[in-house]
């Protein structure tokens, strides 16, 4: 008989839901619908095949993390699951090279010490100590470079940006998470258009996402918007030009929010600029991150603009203080 | 054949769900109860109730109907919203050529839930 294991304890599955076997043993799992179809009780297979059913209606991106819905999911074979969002590995990782992209921004690189599966445009969880951590966004692309790549904002009063800027040294031992997220490049669909929108280091995984598309052959369009109140917020523009001058779809506009425009920049915010270049995002695929604010306005008028709202992928920034919170992306 | 098989079942609720909810949020008569919703949740939530009016498998109860719009009615909402949503769910319909006798089926599931959505 197929058992389910979650949180080290493993269970006769006995032809029961995933989300029943597992709430009857008095585990909280969220759940509303019961029906497969309000995704509040979504868990993801850590080891173990997922029934189709169990799948069904999801993006390919959260597919593609292996998540499912916990309701539909009668076990065939054992399975082990979590939550969708508990960080369940420990990795640690050496520090090998630490960069600055601007005034504010570094870029930090680590080198896992055990195999590592990400997909650009994730982002892992960096622990200062135990209980300390925040989550940051990869750039680096798995075929592309052989480090992990984190663009770290120096947040004024921030512990772990903090400690990362004064203390983290090439050479250091850090411990990080697994790879979270499904703000990350699909390949199967390598003519749909893709617009990217961010804002201060939620260029991280965007430039991950651009840099993953592009060495895939991806045919659609790339546009690329990236913004801040002044030119000194804005960083990568010199590989960002480099990379449209070589891909005659990839387009890059970096934006300035405030104060007078400059020359070779866009003037307003990224979704401004991108709304004026293609009014119509029917058919689009739309990543979005960064600042929340931004982030949930423009979900909001790329959805009305035509993009389907499966197609809009969305990283927003929260800020700390909501420590132990599943998955907000503490940057 | 049910209603929700005679729809298309959950190709249908796919087709329709984005079409209905841009109409909802450009609607100047109910747009203001979704302002500051999380779009990505609120997306999963109109799937779940297009299910239902398709007469669609659901295990909504008249108690969750009224928890989840309790906020909603104290912020005011009343008949006149519920109407336009069934008007903007009956556009929705129309738009993908769904024939009329199956709307009027559809506006009457989604009219077994109005005393529990508002309230009553």
């Amino acid at each position: 008989m197929p058992r389910v294991v979650y949180q080290g304890s493993s269970y006769e599955a006995g032809g029961q839901s995933v989300l029943d076997c597992l709430t009857a043993r008095g585990h909280a799992v969220p759940s509303a619908c019961r029906a497969g179809v309000c995704q509040s009780c979504l868990m993801r297979a850590v080891r173990g095949p997922i029934p189709e059913p169990a799948q069904k209606g999801l993006t390919p991106a959260m597919a593609a993390r292996k998540l499912f819905l916990a309701c539909q999911c009668i076990p065939t074979q054992d399975l082990e699951v979590a939550l969708a969002d508990d960080v369940i590995e420990r990795i640690e990782a050496r520090v090998c090279a630490i960069e600055t992209l601007n005034d504010e921004i570094r870029a930090v690189k680590v080198r896992p010490q055990d195999r590592f599966e990400y997909r650009s445009g994730q982002f892992v969880r960096l622990f200062m100590d135990a209980r300390t951590s925040r989550n940051y966004s990869l750039a680096s692309v798995p075929a592309l470079d052989d480090a992990l790549i984190m663009h770290v904002r120096r947040v004024p009063g921030g512990r772990v940006s903090g400690w990362i800027f004064e203390h983290l040294e090439i050479g250091d031992t850090v411990t990080i998470s697994e790879a979270f997220g499904d703000c990350f490049y699909l390949p199967e669909r390598p003519k749909q258009d893709i617009l990217l929108l961010g804002t201060g280091c939620g260029l991280a995984p965007l430039y991950g996402i651009v840099r993953d598309a592009l060495n895939h052959g991806h045919l659609g369009r790339i546009h690329l918007y990236h913004g801040s109140r002044d030119a000194c917020g804005l960083y990568l523009n010199e590989p960002l030009n480099r990379l449209a001058a070589v891909h005659p779809n990839f387009r890059f506009r970096p934006c300035i929010s405030e104060g007078p425009s400059a020359d070779g920049y866009c003037a307003g915010t990224p979704l401004g600029v991108a709304l004026e270049d293609s009014p119509d995002l029917s058919g689009w695929r739309v990543y979005l991150c960064g600042n929340p604010q931004m982030v949930e306005a423009a979900r909001m008028q790329t959805f009305l603009a035509g993009a389907g709202s499966s197609e809009i992928l969305a990283d927003p920034f929260l800020p700390s203080g909501t420590e132990g919170a599943p998955a907000p992306n503490l940057q | 054949m049910g209603l929700y098989e005679d729809l298309g079942g959950e190709a249908a609720v796919n087709a329709a769900v984005d079409i209905f909810y841009r109409k909802v949020l450009k609607d100047d008569r109910i747009s203001r109860f979704f302002t500051g919703v999380d779009m990505a949740k609120q997306a999963a939530k109109q799937k779940s109730f297009l299910t239902m009016a398709f007469g669609g498998p659901n295990n909504y109860t008249g108690l969750d109907m009224r928890k989840a719009h309790a906020h909603l009615v104290e912020k005011g909402l009343n008949d006149s919203h519920f109407n336009a949503v069934v008007e903007d769910l009956g556009a929705t319909l129309k738009e993908l050529k769904v024939p009329d006798h199956l709307i009027a089926k559809v506006a009457a599931v989604a009219e077994t839930t109005r005393a529990d959505v508002l309230g009553r």
